[in-house]
C-alpha cells in the first residue's frame, strides 16, 4: 500500500484539487528554511567581516609607539615628547635578537600621489622589509621592498592594489614613475591585502629614503616587533613587558608611567577577537535554533488546520471502506511529499539569495559573503521535514480514531 | 440474505431477509438512526448479536469494520457526502480503490454504476456543479460500486424537494427490483409507504412491523 502507484495517484491528486491548501502548508514550509538559511547566512556573514577586519594580521606582533611622559623622572620634566631614533633601533635589535623574528619600522603619512594627469591622496608607509610579514601582505606583481632599498636610501613604492587601479586604468605599474611629496617613486610592485579597501589603497616606501626627504632626519614612530608564532600567549605577554621595561630604561621614563610608550600586543587582541568570535557563533546558532522552531511550530499549525478541515473527508473515506492506517497513510504521504519538496525549494531559493548578496552588505551592515554550509541546509531542511510528518501524523492519528458517524454528523 | 437478528436499546428482535426494501419509522430520539448505525458498523453494541449474510458482526477493531463495510455495505447520507473536490465519477470510484481495484477497471465499474443513475454525461462534474438530487443519485452510485449486500440510507431524500425525492426513491427501489437488500431510515410517510416492509420504533422498542405488500 505505501509504496504503490495507485496510493501516489491518489495522493497528487488531491495535492492538485487542494491547490491553497497544498500552497499554504509549502510556503509555510519553504519560508521557514528560506528565512533559516538567510538567518544562518548572514550570521556567518558577521562572522566573515569579524574575521577579516579583527584578525587581519594574524602573525603575532608586538606594536610600540612613543608617546609623552607624564611624570617627572631622573632629572627630566614630565610632559616630556619621546622620539625613537635609527640608534634605538639597532639596540633594541640587539638586546632582543634571540626572542625575536624581526624588528620592524613603520612611519606614517599621508600624501597626494600622481600618475600623469591622475592623482588621489593616500597612506604612504614608510617601512623596513620585514613590514612585508608582519602585515601579512601579499605581491601580486613585482617584488617588495628589500634590505637593498633600505641601504640605499632608493626612492621605490609598492602600491596596494587599489592605488594601481585607481591611477594606472589596468596599465602595468611596474617600473613607472609616480610623484608625491616633491618626488619621483618607481613603482617596483603591486600588492594585495585582505585587511580590505583602505589596506589596499596604501604604498609602500623605504623608510630611510622617507627620512632622507624630511630633511634627513632619524626618526622612527613605531617599532613593529615581530615574535615567533611559537610563543604562546603568557610568553608575549611577558616579552611585552622586557621590552616595556628596556625601552623605558633607555629613554629615562619612570617605570611608573603609564604613558612615555605605549605598547599594544596583538596576541592579546588574537585572545579577544576568539572570545567575540565564540560568542557571535553563539548568537549564529541561536538565532539559528530559534527559525527553525517557528519554522516547525509554523508547520504544526497547518498540519492541524488541514487535518481539521478534512474530518469530513476522513469520515467519508473511512464510511465507504479506508481503514485507520490507509488514512494515517495518507495524510503522511501528502504532508512529506509537500514539505520535501517546498523545503528544497525553499532551500535552493536561499542558497541563490546568499550567492546574490555575495558582498554587497560588507560595507554598511558588515556582513561579507553570507553562506551556509550545504550539510547544514540540508539537515534543517530534513528536521524540517521530519517535525513537519510529525505535526501531520499527530492529528492525522487522532483523525483516524474519529468514529465516521462522528465526523459525518451534519452541523 | 442470511439471519438477520439484533438486540438493540431496549431489545430489538429483527430479521430482514436478501431483497427486502424495508423503511424504518420513528421520531427523533426514537433510536432508528442508532439501528441503522449498528447496522452499517458506525456504531457498536453492548449486548446481543448481530449477524449479517451468516457473518456474527461483534468487537470488530476499526480495520476490520473498514473493510467489513467496504465488502458488505454502501452508504446513502441525508447531506450526499460526496468529496467535494472529486468529480462525480472520482467519488463512485473511491469505494474501489479502497478494494485495491486497479484505476483503470475502477474506472470502467464507475462508470457502469453511473450510467446506472443517468449520470453518465456527468461523470466529470464536480459535486458543486450537481443538483441535490444528482448528488443524491452519484451517492447512490458509489454506495453500489463496491456491490454491497445491503444498502444503507439515512433520510436520503431529507435534503430535497418533493419531485426530486420520488425520483430518488424509484432509483432506489428500482435498485431493490434488481436484487439488492435496502434499508431506508425516514420520518416521511410518503418515502416509508414507496418500501415493502414499514418497521416504527418508539423508545427503542419496535412498535409495529407492517408489510405494506400483504
Amino acid at each position: 500500500m505505501i509504496f504503490s502507484k495507485d496510493s501516489w495517484r491518489e495522493i497528487f491528486d488531491t495535492i492538485k484539487k487542494n491547490k491553497l491548501r497544498t500552497f499554504l502548508s509549502g510556503f509555510t514550509v519553504a519560508m521557514g528554511i528560506f528565512i533559516f538559511i538567510i538567518l544562518f547566512g548572514f550570521g556567518n556573514g558577521l562572522q566573515n567581516s569579524f574575521a577579516k577586519y579583527f584578525t587581519d594580521d594574524k602573525v603575532n606582533t608586538i606594536r610600540i609607539y612613543p608617546s609623552s611622559t607624564s611624570l617627572p623622572y631622573k632629572g627630566y620634566t614630565a610632559n616630556r615628547t619621546i622620539e625613537f631614533t635609527n640608534q634605538d633601533l639597532v639596540e633594541i635589535k640587539e638586546h632582543f635578537k634571540a626572542q625575536v623574528k624581526d624588528i620592524v619600522v613603520r612611519n606614517t603619512r599621508y600624501f597626494q600621489i600622481k600618475y600623469k594627469e591622475k592623482s588621489n591622496n593616500y597612506q604612504v608607509r614608510a617601512v623596513s622589509p620585514g613590514h612585508k610579514e608582519a602585515e601579512m601582505t601579499i605581491i601580486m606583481h613585482g617584488r617588495y621592498l628589500n634590505e637593498g632599498d633600505i641601504t640605499n636610501r632608493k626612492k621605490y613604492a609598492v602600491i596596494g592594489r587599489l592605488i594601481a587601479q585607481d591611477l594606472f586604468k589596468g596599465k602595468n605599474p611596474i617600473g613607472q614613475y609616480i610623484f608625491g611629496s616633491n618626488h619621483s617613486w618607481r613603482v617596483v610592485g603591486v600588492f594585495q591585502d585582505e585587511g580590505g579597501d583602505r589596506e589596499e589603497r596604501t604604498l609602500y616606501v623605504p623608510y630611510t629614503a622617507m627620512q632622507e626627504i624630511e630633511k634627513n632626519n632619524d626618526k622612527i614612530e613605531q617599532i613593529i616587533v615581530v615574535y615567533n608564532p611559537e610563543m604562546d600567549y603568557a610568553a608575549s605577554v611577558q616579552l611585552e613587558k622586557k621590552l616595556e621595561d628596556f625601552i623605558k630604561k633607555k629613554k629615562f621614563i619612570s617605570p611608573e608611567d603609564n604613558r612615555g610608550v605605549y605598547i599594544s600586543n596583538t596576541g592579546e587582541q588574537l585572545e579577544n577577537s576568539k572570545n567575540f568570535d565564540w560568542l557571535l557563533q553563539i548568537v549564529v546558532s541561536f538565532i539559528g535554533i530559534g527559525t527553525l522552531i517557528a519554522g516547525i511550530i509554523g508547520i504544526s499549525n497547518i498540519m492541524v488546520f488541514v487535518v481539521k478541515e478534512r474530518t469530513k473527508e476522513i469520515g467519508i473515506r473511512k464510511a465507504i471502506g479506508a481503514t485507520p492506517k490507509s488514512i494515517i497513510s495518507m495524510i503522511l504521504h501528502e504532508s512529506i511529499f509537500i514539505t520535501t519538496i517546498s523545503g528544497y525549494t525553499g532551500l535552493i531559493f536561499a542558497m541563490i539569495v546568499l550567492k546574490l548578496i555575495g558582498n554587497n552588505l560588507e560595507e554598511k551592515y558588515f556582513i561579507s559573503n553570507p553562506y551556509i554550509d550545504t550539510g547544514d541546509a540540508i539537515w534543517a531542511t530534513v528536521i524540517l521535514i521530519f517535525f513537519g510528518a510529525l505535526a501531520g501524523y499527530l492529528p492525522a492519528r487522532k483523525a483516524a480514531k474519529i468514529k465516521p458517524i462522528i465526523a459525518l454528523r451534519d452541523k | 440474505m442470511g439471519e438477520n437478528s439484533l438486540h438493540v436499546l431496549k431489545g430489538i428482535d429483527l430479521k430482514i431477509n436478501e431483497g427486502e426494501l424495508v423503511a424504518i419509522m420513528g421520531s427523533s430520539g426514537s433510536g432508528k438512526s442508532t439501528l441503522l448505525n449498528i447496522i452499517g458498523m458506525l456504531d457498536n453494541y453492548d449486548s446481543g448479536s448481530y449477524d449479517l449474510d451468516g457473518i456474527p458482526i461483534k468487537d470488530l477493531n476499526e480495520t476490520k469494520a473498514a473493510k467489513y463495510r467496504n465488502k458488505f455495505l454502501g452508504f446513502v447520507f441525508q447531506s450526499f457526502n460526496l468529496i467535494n473536490y472529486k468529480t462525480a465519477i472520482e467519488n463512485v470510484a473511491l469505494p474501489l480503490y479502497y478494494q485495491g481495484i486497479g484505476s483503470k477497471e475502477r474506472q470502467e465499474i464507475a462508470h457502469e454504476y453511473l450510467k446506472k443513475v443517468g449520470l453518465a454525461k456527468w461523470a466529470e462534474h464536480l459535486p458543486s456543479e450537481l443538483s441535490g438530487g444528482q448528488k443524491q443519485r452519484v451517492a447512490i452510485a458509489r454506495a453500489l460500486a463496491s456491490q454491497p449486500k445491503v444498502l444503507l440510507a439515512d433520510e436520503p431524500t431529507g435534503a430535497l424537494d418533493s419531485q426530486t425525492s420520488e425520483e430518488v426513491m424509484s432509483l432506489i427501489k428500482k435498485i431493490n427490483d434488481e436484487g439488492k437488500t435496502i434499508l431506508v431510515v425516514t420520518h416521511e410517510h410518503e418515502i416509508a409507504n414507496m418500501c415493502n416492509r414499514i418497521i416504527t420504533l418508539k423508545d427503542g422498542v419496535i412498535i409495529t412491523d407492517i408489510n405494506t405488500q400483504e
